[in-house]
């Protein structure tokens, strides 16, 4: 891929897209760079899946540009379906077809790529070649899914929620085989609406909100621009004695303290410093302290900080 | 290839930027065709509705409605001498009774005529005239009396019996039977597999792959050759076979009719298909638009039962269509150019389905 090695593999200008009653995607702008794993994480109704799909080909935006592997789906369709690797949210492959006769119907649309049992050895499925895609569990079928995008040998895998609805064992099996994609050096779009598939998978992250996009960086970047390092939860006080929340934030250390149902969440530059402080603050209140955990602070709490509400929320 | 070996992949990754050999089975059409195909031939609920559920309509149908040999009537007679002179006749069958079970018999319906001695030697028949075989009965009982007295007919006479191969009800209802078959597997198949395919997401997954969207649409005609073969060849080689029903036309001709007609209700099955999103709402159409076909163009009984006024538009009807051309072919042995305005038929809803349908296609 030297003629584009030098440029960004996906431009997206301005997007706009509404439907009757809903602005999906507004004013959108990505830039996805060859080689890269890059990832949309938003809320369910973010938008999402409409920019994928927008950047697929498959949906025509209201407005805006979409430049996809330095070629235009007005003009290059034919050409760039060729390139792409594409995993749908939630497709149902024909239950009645076995393994290997699915993968190799999608070998048979593309010029170039593997044979259709290296691509199914590839995603570790050559026990179930012969197994109908209906006796397949939901990880085998995500794969199975991934097989048909990487029969193409594509330059670009576009992977709209791969992992939704699968267990831990199952979402970690297929990001291994997501890693062994990036190795070669090749292009990724994902969504998500996990922030630790975000974080394990993707080199830079766009997190997006109502179709806009409200931030973007290395998921470490992120972390680092709009939280603290740590995050401290507890739960305190009854409905007795409340919890006097403004001196909490007058503690070293503390950058901002939110309360959430029963629990409060605190961002700290320092455990040790802010939590011994916490524990006197409490003392002094003479409030008693019910639970208390500490975690680093994740995609969750850079997405909860800028919108105050969670990813998964609806 | 050995399964232990562990293939060097890099040297695989190379191999594959080379150009491949490319086979026949390795064009898109051919494997669309292969999975149409397949899924078919593992849908056993398909299997039956298809293949021998005509079958089984056609042979029960040919039993229930078979050519029973003329029935014999039953009489009585009182008298030996009676029954003697009766029994001449071979379509009834005399008992010998004493008068007072003759009696019996005749008012329970045992026997349809009762023949008793009358004074000075006529012969007397009791019966009742408003029943067909009783009336019968009389003629064939008077006959033979009359005959044994000594009575020869002024002119001679005989009989040429119909019951040749090609007039019967089985004759009739076998390409009714395949017309119907045609029409049922081409707009379930086509209707079923698209809907489901576009509610499964499938099909915008398959639009989003370089597959040529003509390739997708072509293999379902292309699987529906490759089936009629079977299917018209079982309801008619099951008709051959028990029933002698004969194809008098070019076999040529039957092919074409039948591709022909197949692709029409395939058409109409991909106009019914091409904006529903629910298997409900094109069962639902798929049932509006057959239904008038069953009863209207005599698939089990001869459409010119109905209306004069309404013939114009049961003839415009895709089955009418089918089945009366089919009928010429195999009862009557006509070629295709006495077929014209039912070809002319099938043609129109080829095109116009086909026309429309493509406008209106939903890939997603």
């Amino acid at each position: 891929m030297p003629e584009i090695a030098s440029r960004s593999a996906l431009l997206v200008h301005h997007l706009r897209k509404a439907y009757k009653d809903v602005i999906a995607v507004d004013g959108l702008d990505l830039e996805v760079q060859t080689g890269e794993c890059f990832g949309l994480l938003g809320p369910n109704g973010a938008g999402k899946t409409t920019t994928v799909e927008i950047c697929e080909g498959l949906t025509a935006p209201d407005s805006g540009d979409v430049e996809v592997l330095g070629q235009r789906w007005s003009s290059n369709a034919a050409q760039l379906r060729q390139r792409l690797g594409i995993q749908l949210q939630d497709t149902q492959l024909s239950e009645k077809l076995t393994v290997f006769e699915t993968v190799r119907l999608f070998r048979s649309f593309f010029r170039q790529g593997a044979e259709a049992h290296e691509v199914i050895a590839r995603v570790q499925l050559e026990e179930k070649q012969k197994s109908r895609v209906g006796d397949l569990s939901g990880g085998q079928k995500q794969r199975l899914a991934l097989a048909c995008a990487l029969v193409g040998d594509p330059d670009f895998l576009f992977l709209d929620e791969p992992t939704t609805g699968l267990d831990p064992q199952a979402r970690r099996q297929f990001w291994e085989l997501i890693e062994e994609f990036k190795q070669s050096g090749r292009t990724i779009l994902l969504t998500t609406h996990y922030m630790d598939e975000a974080e394990r998978l993707c080199d830079r992250v766009a997190i997006v909100d109502h179709g806009r996009e409200i931030a973007l960086g290395t998921p470490r970047e992120l972390i680092a621009s709009t939280c603290a390092e740590h995050m401290v939860e507890f739960t305190a006080g009854s409905a007795s004695k409340a919890l006097d929340v403004p001196a909490l934030r007058r503690i070293e250390g503390v950058r901002d303290v939110r309360t959430e149902n029963e629990a409060v969440l605190m961002q700290v530059t320092q455990l040790h410093t802010s939590v011994p402080a916490l524990l006197a603050e409490l003392t002094r209140q003479n409030v008693p302290l019910t639970e208390l955990r500490t975690h680093s602070a994740t995609l969750e709490d850079v997405f909860v900080t800028l919108t105050g509400r969670h990813l998964r929320d609806e | 290839m050995s399964d232990n070996t562990i293939p060097d992949l890099r040297a695989r990754e190379a191999a594959k930027k080379a150009p491949r050999g490319t086979t026949l089975a390795d064009h898109p059409l051919v494997q669309l065709t292969l999975v149409r195909f397949r899924e078919f031939v593992r849908e056993p609920e398909a299997l039956f509705w298809v293949f021998v559920f005509p079958i089984l309509l056609a042979a029960g149908l040919g039993i229930a409605f078979r050519n029973r040999p003329a029935e014999v009537l039953k009489i009585a007679a009182v008298t030996p001498e009676l029954a003697q002179s009766l029994r001449q006749e071979k379509l009834l069958e005399v008992q010998l009774l004493e008068s007072g079970a003759a009696e019996e018999a005749l008012r329970t319906g045992k026997v349809a005529l009762l023949a008793a001695p009358g004074s000075n030697g006529a012969v007397e028949y009791r019966y009742d005239d408003t029943n067909p075989e009783a009336r019968a009965a009389h003629m064939l009982a008077d006959r033979a009396i009359q005959r044994a007295a000594g009575r020869v007919d002024p002119v001679s006479t005989s009989d040429q019996l119909m019951r040749k191969p090609g007039s019967r009800y089985i004759d009739f209802l076998i390409p009714g039977l395949l017309g119907m078959n045609l029409m049922g597997s081409a707009i379930w198949s086509m209707g079923f597999a698209i809907v489901d395919s576009r509610r499964k997401k499938l099909l915008k997954r398959l639009v989003a792959s370089p597959m040529p969207r003509h390739h997708y649409l072509l293999s379902f005609l292309l699987s529906r050759i490759l089936l009629l073969v079977v299917e018209v060849g079982a309801l008619l080689g099951f008709g051959a076979l028990l029933f002698h029903v004969p194809i008098r036309g070019s076999l040529l001709d039957l092919a074409v009719l039948c591709i022909l007609g197949s692709f029409s209700f395939s058409a109409l099955g991909l106009l019914i298909a091409s904006r529903a999103r629910t298997i409900e709402a094109a069962s639902g159409l798929m049932n509006v638009v057959m239904m008038p076909m069953w009863i209207a163009s005599g698939v089990f009984f001869s459409s010119q039962n109905f209306p004069g006024v309404m013939q114009p538009f049961i003839k415009a009807l895709p089955l009418t269509a089918v089945i009366d051309a089919l009928r010429a072919n195999i009862l009557q042995g006509s070629n295709l150019a006495q077929m014209a305005p039912q070809v002319g038929v099938m043609a129109f809803w080829l095109v116009i389905c086909f026309a429309l349908a493509l406008k209106l296609f939903r890939w997603r």
